[in-house]
């Protein structure tokens, strides 16, 4: 294989930092520059556990396993340094930071970005920000309103998309973002997020989902079924139409066995 | 990393500096307080008989009051009353040099961008800082209109009518032991008079005030807001003021005539070895409006409750309270409105962060005297904690003897919270920034209402202070 993957998941375990229960247990996956995977599962599957550990939550505790992400030992890294690196969580439930404006906040996240010693073009950041926020048909007032404080669903998951298409990842990891969306703002959000990748074909995105919907709108090359911590079944975008059908019942009772979890493409 | 040590090891407020300096022998009264040194102190101003009649009497009511019981522990301030001077002539005043300044505040003057010759003036050293073009030019401009900005002593000895008409009015002696003491001891301060309809675009700075101690230890401010007038006065800085003394009392009196509009702004941050007990009152007359901005950053100890009187119809007070309090530190503030007229109005926000072992408290007390009908009063304290060692709590009192009032009091708690941190840091933000970030959000609503100066090194303040604190 000539293109180094992105994401480079091998045999990851993982449990919530005062539990002792495992929730990944063994989990492989790859990922390799322009590719969208989805990761679909039922509750509880471990879905968003997988997102929040690869994004470093401090309460989740990595127990076995390795993640290389850009040829970078991942789990090595505190977040700041995961997103410097590339790595972009779109979150399920954005929290609020009252006080904290969208601008503040962006301006904050992208001078991060800058080379050490140099600061932003403060006009060009305001340019760049208001052509992102019409993209997503975003009305500019929304910058000065406080991070995530009082928005509705809607509101929230773009506020997501904008953080984004502002921060350009080498690869977005989009947990449930179609959870609360009625299907204009699915729609919004979806073509935000097509816009990204036609723009940056070599941007990856792991969309993380329990319903078949948000496919429709963002098209996956791979779909990878997770059941008890790991993935159990992976193929192209057929699978998630099967489980449109079926549903995950076929899948429970493959819960212990050994299976091949290796993404196709690896 | 796990929450508390990225908590832990936040660094917003250790105060590591102490003075060291070599004495030279100089007139000082004798330590503690007694009837000789009040009487050296009003002869040393060349004071009128009734002013020093009046710092008697304050004495005995000083002499006669117990320590509170509540609010702050005291049961040091006993001892250290007994050690501090409670008059020293300015001109006696110990000298310091620069070079006697901790590097480590010479680098937070750096850090804060603070200028040369203000930055002397904070650790202590030399002359206050007169920013004299400006000032001069501001001056013209004020007595042109008929403004009266003098240092107290000049307002007793220029102005003597204007003067004893008011002074004591609004706080009387014996309001409260520490009142009593300010006024038996006072020294330093600032007499101000706003002519009738007279509107002031520019901030009254205290620090403008040339020749006299900016923060004197027993600081006595008389503001006198004449009807239909509108001024802003603004006293202290949000950089660390280093003190030798461990005690600050002051009294600030302020009248708001018919119709006239005050905002009267005020920032401390004593180092931590400081008491600071502060009286700040204002009477509201019909139609008046006055807003308290009050910001306590520093001290070991501050008790201060800006009051409102609203004894004219209509009359509006408001409260805009900031608190800080860092390991060892306690902030018991907060703030008071008394409804004495119908159709008056009153709002108190409280907003305080502890951190380490610091405690903050909110005291509030909205009171309705009967015959306040269609009085309206809304508090609302936010308390934010950072570590689980930091403590707030909450003493609202509310005292109603009329039936047509509204009052309506919210407070909430919350702690930094792991899922805000990791969501700014999931973007890149290193995690001091993250926590600076989340702090400044939480004053937001009363640091945009700062003078953009103040707000800016507020902001820097809290940034600085973030800076290499998370791991």
């Amino acid at each position: 294989m000539s293109v180094a993957p992105i994401l480079k998941i091998e045999g990851l375990q993982a449990k919530v930092a005062d539990e002792a229960l495992g929730i990944l247990k063994g989990l492989d996956l790859q990922i390799l520059p322009g590719e969208v995977h989805a990761i679909m599962g039922p509750n509880a599957s471990g879905k968003s556990t997988l997102a929040k550990v690869l994004a470093g939550h401090p309460g989740y505790e990595p127990t076995g396993g390795k993640v290389q992400f850009d040829g970078e030992d991942l789990l090595g890294l505190e977040p700041d340094e995961r997103s410097l690196a590339g790595l972009f969580l779109a979150f399920q439930y954005p929290v609020d930071i009252p006080g904290v404006s969208i601008a503040n906040f962006l301006r904050t996240a992208v001078q991060a970005r800058q080379p050490e010693g140099e600061d932003l073009d403060i006009f060009e950041f305001s340019d760049h920000l208001t052509e992102r926020m019409e993209m997503l048909d975003m009305d500019v007032s929304f910058a000065e309103r406080h991070v995530n404080d009082g928005f509705s669903g809607g509101e929230k998951k773009r506020n997501e998309i904008l953080q984004m298409a502002m921060l350009k990842p080498k690869l977005a990891i989009m947990d449930e973002t179609d959870s609360g969306l009625d299907i204009d703002a699915l729609q919004v959000v979806a073509k935000g997020v097509n816009r990204l990748i036609e723009e940056d074909p070599q941007m990856s995105i792991l969309l993380i989902t329990h319903y078949q919907r948000l496919l429709n709108y963002i098209k996956p090359d791979f779909v990878h079924v997770m059941v008890a911590g790991r993935i159990v079944k992976s193929g192209g975008p057929e699978i998630a139409l099967e489980l449109e059908d079926d549903g995950y019942k076929t899948y429970e009772t493959l819960e212990g066995v050994s299976t091949n979890g290796s993404a196709p493409g690896a | 990393m796990p929450e508390n040590d990225t908590i832990q090891d936040l660094d917003l407020d250790e105060y590591k500096y102490g003075f060291v300096t070599e004495g030279k022998p100089v007139f000082r009264a004798e330590k503690g307080l007694s009837e000789e040194v009040v009487r050296q102190i009003s002869a040393h101003k060349d004071e009128p008989v009734w002013m020093l009649d009046f710092r008697l009497k304050a004495l005995a009511v000083y002499n006669s009051k117990p320590m509170p019981t509540w609010g702050g522990d005291l049961s040091d301030l006993e001892r250290v009353l007994d050690e501090i001077y409670f008059y020293v002539r300015p001109q006696d005043r110990m000298e310091r040099s620069w070079d006697d300044v901790p590097d480590e505040i010479k680098e937070t003057f750096e850090k804060l961008g603070i200028p040369e010759a203000e930055r002397k003036s904070l650790a202590g050293v030399g002359a206050q800082y007169e920013s004299e073009m400006v000032y001069h030019s501001l001056r013209e401009e004020w007595s042109k209109q008929g403004v009266i900005f003098d240092s107290i002593e000049d307002g007793l000895k220029n102005h003597p009518e204007l003067f004893r008409e008011h002074f004591a009015t609004v706080i009387p002696t014996g309001d409260n032991k520490f009142a009593a003491m300010n006024s038996a001891v006072w020294s330093g301060g600032s007499f101000v008079y706003i002519p009738k309809g007279v509107s002031l675009s520019t901030p009254l700075q205290a620090y403008f005030r040339v020749n006299q101690e900016r923060m004197g230890q027993f600081e006595r401010t008389l503001i006198i807001v004449d009807e239909g007038a509108n001024a802003h006065y603004i006293e202290g800085c949000t950089a660390p003021v280093y003190s030798t003394e461990s005690f600050h009392s002051g009294v600030i009196e302020i009248i708001v005539k018919k119709n006239a509009r005050f905002r009267y702004t005020t920032i401390q941050n004593w180092s931590n070895n400081m008491y600071n007990l502060v009286t700040q009152r204002a009477t509201v007359a019909e139609g008046g409006h006055m807003e308290w901005l009050d910001g306590n950053l520093g001290s070991k100890l501050t008790m201060k409750y800006p009051s409102c009187y609203l004894m004219g119809e209509g009359a509006h007070g408001e409260i805009l309270s900031i608190a800080y309090a860092g390991d060892g530190q306690h902030q018991d503030t907060g703030g008071k409105v008394v409804h004495v007229a119908p159709h008056t109005t009153s709002s108190i926000v409280s907003k305080s962060i502890s951190k380490g072992t610091g405690r903050s408290t909110y005291r509030g007390l909205c009171k309705v005297h009967e015959g306040a009908h269609h009085a309206r009063s809304n508090v609302e304290c936010d308390a934010l904690l950072i570590n689980d060692t930091s403590r707030t709590d909450t003493y609202p009192y509310i005292e109603i003897e009329e039936n047509d009032a509204n009052v309506g009091h919210e407070a909430s708690v919350s702690k930094i919270g792991e899922e805000q941190l990791f969501y700014l840091t999931s973007r890149g933000i290193a995690g001091d920034e993250a926590m600076a970030m989340i702090v400044r959000g939480f004053i937001e609503p009363i640091a945009k209402e700062l003078p953009l100066e103040y707000a800016v090194e507020l902001n820097r303040l809290i940034e600085l202070e973030m800076e290499g604190s998370v791991g």
